[in-house]
């Protein structure tokens, strides 16, 4: 869960390409571990972009639990297919704070916003000819800007709007009651 | 009040939402009619309902939460029958109506078919289901749209939730069409022209004299892939098919929507399908069309018939044409959808043979229990599961990197008549050789 008090988000990055869908998110085998449950959530994490084709770099390295990297830099139409909140749940577990794609599937960025998991911010340009996985890149959340430290280049993404409140105050739920519009 | 002419998704969302007229882009609280959930994202969704509302708390409404097991329903898998006996233990405590439990004569088989099936889809209501397939039911005049475990929680404990109201893409197909064609070579011919992002946020109608002309299956089949183009729902106006479909499957009362004529959309799409010729999505993407013919050299090691896609009795029934009186040169997995397909498949007769006579003399593999088998993969004991380098041809919806278990298989996803002529040939073959 995010929150508006920790304006900027660092760390590494992890470089994906277009239509990354959420079998290679999260592999449909594992959908038998449950969200909720805090031990399965970690296993989650730990499986994280296990489903992507050889030719990336490890997500995860092996006998680790949990990403080096805090942000995912990803192409067009990130997280189509199905609608399991598995996918933005095992990436938040993975360490993953924030996702900047030149597009997203519809379910999985509603997903990434209800359950506060992370931020899905979308980029105005392509950023792979920028980026490498393993480079370093901060987000300024308020600003609404990610910087690339190597080259000091800043980029404008597409402001969240109405969103980032709803993720920054942890999800639908958290949300929903700060605005009085559940009382639960 | 204005005089605001509407499509049949803004209709049903103004409706569910008491508001007069509603608008694309415009943000809603919309009220649901069915909540569907099954063994994968069910446990998940109780968990959130649980720690928000609290372990007493009650669901929104015990008639429309439904919950339908079947993704991980025939396998050794320790903890995907802990989640379905979860989905029991909840059911009972909540004294839901409709849980569909495996094991018991109550069990159907995948969501998809058995919502209608069970006359739980009605034409202007409103169901929000935890699969993003659940834009099936659009075949049915109903808005249905997928959604994740946390908003399917808020539903379950409110019966709202906060959407926003899709624009219109429209597709008019006219022409008559052959007998070759599917309704699968449709949609993936449109995913094809529009790309797998080409409705994202939108709503696809269908509509036009060959939609009219359509059966409810094959419309459904339609529906079930506008996610694979991204979009939030697909819909086809309720008629008297439609309409005939469900007085038959329940006594609950609906009232039918369907566009004004001069509703305003975002874009528009006409097809004549009398020219459409078979067609084939290769791997790794439902969007990456190609014809049939086109790809007669390609050589596959299994064909798969089973889905809420491809796994109706209509699509057996295609296989079955192809099958009879010949024999399969590949491994050929059967996978009815639900317990009422399967049991079609002992009854229906083509010339005389059942079905399942015609699947067992032309050699295909058992005809399996109904469940999402290896349409998604599952756990490594499910039937169908890939495990290495197969190329596979499916009736399935989804062609992913590593969707039916191994990241080494090939999946070309195509009609039932297409995969059971290339089930003959060991090659992918256009259904027209063996017509
Ligand atoms: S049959 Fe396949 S696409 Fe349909 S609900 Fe099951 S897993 Fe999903």
């Amino acid at each position: 869960m995010q929150n508006d008090t920790t304006p900027i988000l660092a760390g590494k990055v992890y470089v994906l390409g277009d239509d990354i869908d959420t079998d290679q998110i999260i592999p449909a085998r594992h959908l038998n571990l449950v969200p909720t449950i805090p031990a399965e959530y970690r296993q989650l994490g730990a499986l994280a972009l296990s489903g992507l084709p050889a030719e990336y770099p490890a997500f995860i390295k092996p006998g680790k639990k949990r990403a080096d990297y805090k942000i995912v830099i990803a192409g067009r139409n990130f997280g189509c297919g199905s609608s399991r909140e598995h996918a933005p749940i095992a990436l938040a577990a993975s360490g993953i704070q924030a996702i900047v794609a030149e597009s997203y599937a519809r379910i999985f960025f509603r997903n990434a916003v209800a359950t506060g998991a992370l931020f899905p911010f979308e980029a105005e340009t392509n950023l792979r000819t920028v980026f490498q996985t393993g480079d370093e890149a901060e987000i300024q959340l308020e600003r609404e800007k990610l910087r690339h430290s190597k080259s000091g280049q800043v980029f404008k993404l597409k402001s969240l709007g109405a969103v980032r409140p709803v993720v920054a105050a942890g999800g639908l739920f958290a949300y929903a009651r700060k605005m009085g519009m559940i009382n639960h | 009040m204005y005089f605001l002419s509407m499509t049949i998704t803004e209709k049903i969302l103004a409706r569910a939402a008491d508001k007069a007229a509603v608008a694309p882009g415009e943000n809603i609280w919309v009220k649901a009619d069915i909540l569907l959930t099954h063994d994968i994202c069910g446990p998940g969704t109780i968990g959130i309902f649980q720690r928000e509302f609290g372990r007493q708390a009650k669901v929104w409404d015990r008639e429309r939460v439904v919950i339908i097991p079947d993704h991980f329903i025939f396998t050794q898998d320790e903890m995907a029958r802990r989640n379905v006996e979860s989905l029991r233990t909840f059911a009972r405590e909540q004294a839901l109506s409709y849980f569909y439990d495996p094991g018991t004569p109550n069990y159907k088989g995948v969501c998809h078919v058995a919502l209608p099936q069970e006359g739980h889809v009605r034409p202007g209501e409103v169901i929000f289901g935890t699969d993003s397939h659940t834009c099936t039911h659009g075949a049915l005049g109903a808005f249905a749209t997928g959604i994740g475990n946390t908003d399917a929680a808020f539903v379950m404990g409110t019966g709202k939730l906060l959407l926003k109201a899709p624009p219109t893409l429209r597709f008019t197909l006219d022409g008559l069409k052959p007998d070759y064609i599917m309704g699968k070579d449709i949609i993936l011919r449109i995913i094809g022209d529009i790309g797998v992002e080409g409705a994202n946020y939108c709503a696809m109608e269908f509509r036009g004299e060959a939609v009219a002309a359509l059966s409810i299956e094959e419309r459904m089949t339609i529906c079930n892939m506008a996610i694979e183009a991204g979009a939030k729902n697909g819909i086809i106006a309720p008629d008297e098919k439609s309409v005939a479909y469900v007085r038959a499957r329940t006594q609950k009362t609906f009232t039918p929507v369907t566009s004004d004529p001069d509703c305003t959309v975002a874009k528009d799409y006409a097809y004549n399908i009398a020219s459409f010729e078979p067609g084939v999505a290769k791997p790794h993407s439902p969007g990456a069309y190609a014809l049939a013919r086109e790809l007669e050299d390609i050589k596959i090691d299994r064909a798969y018939i089973g889905s809420c896609t491809g796994g109706k009795l209509a699509d057996f029934i295609a296989a079955a044409v192809i099958l009879q009186g010949k024999r399969v040169s590949v491994d050929t997995f059967l996978v009815p959808a639900t317990q009422e397909v399967a049991d079609g498949l002992e009854k229906e007769q083509i010339n005389g043979e059942t079905l399942a006579s015609i699947f067992h003399k032309a050699g295909c593999l058992d005809i399996a229990p109904p469940s999402c088998a290896a349409c998604l993969g599952g756990p490594p004991d499910t039937f169908g599961h890939t495990h290495g380098k197969e190329v596979v041809i499916s009736t399935t919806n989804r062609n992913f990197i590593g969707r039916m278990g191994s990241k080494a298989t090939q999946i070309y996803l195509a009609s039932p008549l297409t995969a059971a002529a290339s089930a003959l040939k060991g090659r992918i073959t256009d259904p027209r050789v063996f017509m």
